[in-house]
């Protein structure tokens, strides 16, 4: 897995490409508690459009996301959601509580 | 039961780095045997995480821990009738879950973690923890629906 981070004004935008499993879902929790608990970002976007595989601890991260982001009082974007993102997301039953959009336009716009 | 016939036998260890190589054997397995791509890529995602679950609960993230997989093509009983399937069975001499504690969490509760076992359910048509000599065996089954080729083809 990768991840690349951009900045937009006071938006954070996460492209991220790869497999997010097990091995890889650690750099992530990372990269997302340190932009919404530490620098405290109002909104998080992040670009799954180029990943091939996320496993339970990958949703797990993104779960841990959302909490923060709430607890913060942040935003947390996901967009970009491939075939593979979006069965697990609905497999899970936590379609629903992420803000999902078809691309970065919307996910960044006011 | 007969194990029926052996497609693939790997010789694992606990390290989460091996885990995108044994996706990639499983999905390709799946797909030689004429598997849909949705099921293929629920077979490869209820392995994944069972072997995820052997990595963190049973050997606790100790990552040189033996894990034997073995994948097998079956008869299972489809629609009253015998019809082919995928069987897996997974080994591990890790820390032997407890029954009661396996059985996911509710969905409705937003939390991470908990998934793992659900995702395997939900993708397989079969799900069987044993334990016996010292040794954990989880098995799957997946019943193979091939794709119907169109008249005249």
């Amino acid at each position: 897995m990768q991840i690349a981070a951009r900045h937009l004004d006071k938006i954070t935008i996460f492209d991220i490409s790869g497999d997010i499993d097990l091995a890889t879902s650690p750099q992530l929790r990372k990269a997302l508690l340190r932009e919404l608990r530490e620098l405290k970002m109002p909104r998080v976007v992040l670009n799954l459009g180029a990943v091939r595989y996320i496993d339970s601890s990958g949703v797990a991260s993104l779960v841990e996301g959302l909490k923060a982001s709430r607890d913060v009082g942040s935003r947390f974007v996901l967009f970009g959601l491939n075939k593979t993102v979006r069965e697990v997301l609905q497999l899970s039953k936590l379609v629903k509580i992420f803000e999902i959009y078809e691309n970065e336009e919307q996910s960044v716009a006011p | 039961m007969s194990p029926g016939s052996l497609l693939l036998k790997m010789e694992l260890r606990s390290n989460p780095e091996m885990l995108c190589v044994v996706r990639n054997a499983v999905g390709e397995l799946t797909a030689k045997l004429g598997f849909s791509e949705p099921d293929c890529r629920a077979v490869v995602r209820a392995v994944d995480e069972a072997l995820t679950n052997i990595i963190r609960h049973a050997y606790l993230g100790n990552l040189e821990q033996p894990i034997d997989a073995s994948f097998h093509r079956i008869d299972a009983p489809k629609d009253g009738q015998s019809g082919d399937a995928l069987e897996i069975i997974l080994e591990d001499n890790g820390v032997t879950a407890n029954p009661e504690k396996m059985c996911g969490r509710a969905l409705e509760d937003v939390r991470p973690g908990g998934l793992g076992l659900h995702f395997i359910r939900e993708c397989m048509d079969t799900v069987e923890f044993t334990h016996s000599n010292g040794r954990n065996q989880l098995r799957l089954v997946k019943i193979l629906h091939r794709q119907t080729s169109p008249k005249g083809s």
